[in-house]
């Protein structure tokens, strides 16, 4: 049961926007947030010819949410899985194959803009995110919490 | 219930035998009095005698809405003024608003298809009726009125407007069929909540929706929020008003049209064919009985389709679908009629797509190129690209099923679409034809 209310609080927020017109737009997000005195911890942009999806992670998840809201802006909130990997070669493949033979899918990483120390910091989408950190931490992954990151 | 037995069930020969006979009386009526229809006859080259079949009308030229401005304001009444009994007019969202006239025998007959109308929605003799259609010029409130006093019902002249008050009526009168146009119905339901009544103890079984289009979706939300059975009502004041057409309460499909009174038909709004029994296209009435407003051919610009199938509520009437546009927005895409309502109906049957939508059709090297924008709502966002484009394939998958047109599906933020004065611009047509 404690193990239970341990890894709850191991996730971090995202939020992710929709963008139609990426560049303009994308300025547009972060001078709102800035505004709004919202900090960003990570960014990362996934595109197509047609529109894009910011994702976020910042210091105050639901003002961002609130105030991209009241720009007109589609928002979501998806939990993800903070990662700390050792900054040597084959450091992330490492995880990647832990996961992968685990049967746990992940649908998109990208990097987290400060480091841990000397490691990176990795931001995986899992679906089955509890199933996730629960693996990793039991090979000895360390898994950082929403607090601890945002803090960076 | 069914009010009128006899016409109402009538085998369709029968009917179709007083359809011709008052056809003709209405043509000759017509060619007799209103010099617009007789000039219609004599540019085809023909006399009302020449109708001898139901299946002769098609012969007879269209009457459009122009036309009826055009004879702004009396000179399509087909009676003198000493014996029209009342007047309305048709608003009109744009131009010259259109008269109309009734004789006393008009509106006798008007009362008795309300009657009929009232009836098939579930209404009767010891039910009291809330009627929150506006009185007035518009045809709602009074059409209504008379066809409740000939059935016996007690109606509460309510009319729009006031809604705190109207919910005050209701709680205390208890009144158990609501008439109203739908978007008012939700209104109600919403400022009763407000002021903490509950429509659950309230005591409607029935309610009789129109004067608007509205969709399945809305009939569920209706039904769910003011815990009663909805049906459609039909009718344009330049046909009669109200009461045109009626969906019985049984079968809730579509809506019984009073034949013995109008003829419905279907027309292909680009060519002007007549359409057969299934196919969608606009409706065009001829009116049967009128004496003092006739009207031949007229074309509603509604899009919808008739269905012949018998009803389980033992009318033998044919049914009209659900109105799911307009045909003055009608696009040709390479050939194929596109209305934006079709269009919405696939977006909401889309899972979890909000109906906020633009055509825009460009000419590319000669080629119709229709691309429908989507705004990306909540309920539709995914942070997964795949996803997103899991979306677009699944709309334009659906819009080649239901239409048959290739439809490029371009998502979009929220309020991209342009709106003009509130109401958000379906169709944007670049083509330089
Ligand atoms: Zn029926």
């Amino acid at each position: 049961m404690t193990d239970y209310i341990v890894e709850e609080h191991m996730q971090v927020e995202q939020i992710s926007v929709f963008l139609e017109n990426k560049s303009g737009r994308l300025s547009e997000v972060t001078a709102i947030l800035a505004e709004a005195e919202v900090n960003i911890r990570a960014l990362a942009l996934a595109d197509t010819s047609d529109f894009g999806v910011l994702r976020l992670i910042v210091d105050d998840t639901e003002k961002a949410r609130q105030t991209l809201k009241s720009n007109g802006f589609t928002v979501g909130k998806t939990d993800v899985v903070a990662v700390e990997v050792t900054d040597r070669p084959g450091g992330l493949h490492g995880i990647l194959t832990m996961l992968h033979d685990a049967k746990l899918n992940v649908e998109y990483m990208y990097a987290f803009v400060r480091s841990s120390g000397d490691n990176a910091v990795i931001i995986f989408r899992i679906e089955q995110e509890q199933e996730a950190i629960r693996l990793l931490e039991s090979k000895g992954v360390n898994v950082i919490d929403g607090q601890r990151l945002y803090s960076l | 219930m069914i009010h009128d037995i006899e016409y109402e069930t009538m085998p369709r020969e029968a009917l179709e035998a007083i359809q011709l006979r008052r056809l003709q009386t209405t043509l000759a009526h017509v060619y007799a009095n209103v010099p617009f229809y007789r000039k219609k006859f004599q540019e085809v080259g023909m006399v009302p005698a020449d109708i001898s079949s139901l299946a002769d009308l098609r012969r007879i030229p269209f009457t459009t809405k122009q036309d009826l401005r055009d004879n702004y304001p009396f000179d399509m009444f087909a009676v003198p003024m000493d014996n029209v009994v009342r007047i309305h007019v048709s608003s009109g969202t744009t131009g010259q608003p259109t008269v109309v006239g009734y004789t006393a025998r008009d509106i006798g007959t008007w009362s008795m298809l309300m009657a009929r109308a009232l009836a098939a929605g579930g209404a009767g003799r010891g039910e009291i009726i809330h009627n929150a259609y506006g009185y007035g010029l518009f045809t709602g409130g009074l059409g209504v009125h008379y066809g409740a006093e000939r059935l016996g019902a007690s109606v509460i002249p309510v009319s729009g407007g006031n809604t705190q008050r109207q919910v005050v009526i209701m709680r205390d009168f208890g009144p158990t069929i609501m008439t109203a146009t739908p978007s008012y119905a939700l209104h109600l339901a919403e400022v009763a909540e407000e002021m903490g009544v509950s429509f659950d103890s309230l005591k409607f079984k029935f309610g009789i929706f129109g004067a608007e289009p509205w969709s399945e979706k809305m009939r569920d939300e209706i039904e769910r929020k003011l815990n009663l059975t909805a049906v459609d009502i039909y009718g344009l004041s330049e046909v009669m008003g109200p009461g045109v057409a009626i969906e019985c309460h049984e079968a809730k499909q579509g809506l019984h049209v009073f034949e013995d009174h109008f003829i419905p038909e279907i027309v292909d709004p680009n060519t002007l064919e007549p359409l057969p029994y299934g196919a969608t296209g606009e409706l065009v009435f001829t009116s049967l009985t009128k004496e003092a407003f006739p009207v031949i051919r007229y074309r509603t610009r509604d899009i919808t389709s008739l269905n012949p199938e018998p009803c389980i509520c033992g009318r033998t009437l044919v049914r009209m679908n659900r109105v799911t546009g307009r045909s003055d927005d009608m696009l040709i895409i390479r050939g194929v009629n596109v209305f934006p309502s079709q269009i919405e109906s696939v977006l909401m049957e889309t899972e979890a797509v909000a109906p906020h939508y633009q055509l825009v059709v460009d000419r590319e090297d000669n080629l119709d190129v229709l691309t429908v924008k989507v705004e990306v709502g909540e309920q539709s966002f995914t942070d997964e690209v795949k996803g997103l484009q899991d979306l677009e394939r699944r709309i334009t998958k659906h819009i080649k099923e239901l239409l048959g047109v290739s439809a490029r599906v371009k998502l979009v933020e929220p309020k991209a679409i342009e709106r003009s004065e509130g109401k958000a611009v379906r169709v944007v047509d670049n083509r330089d034809i």
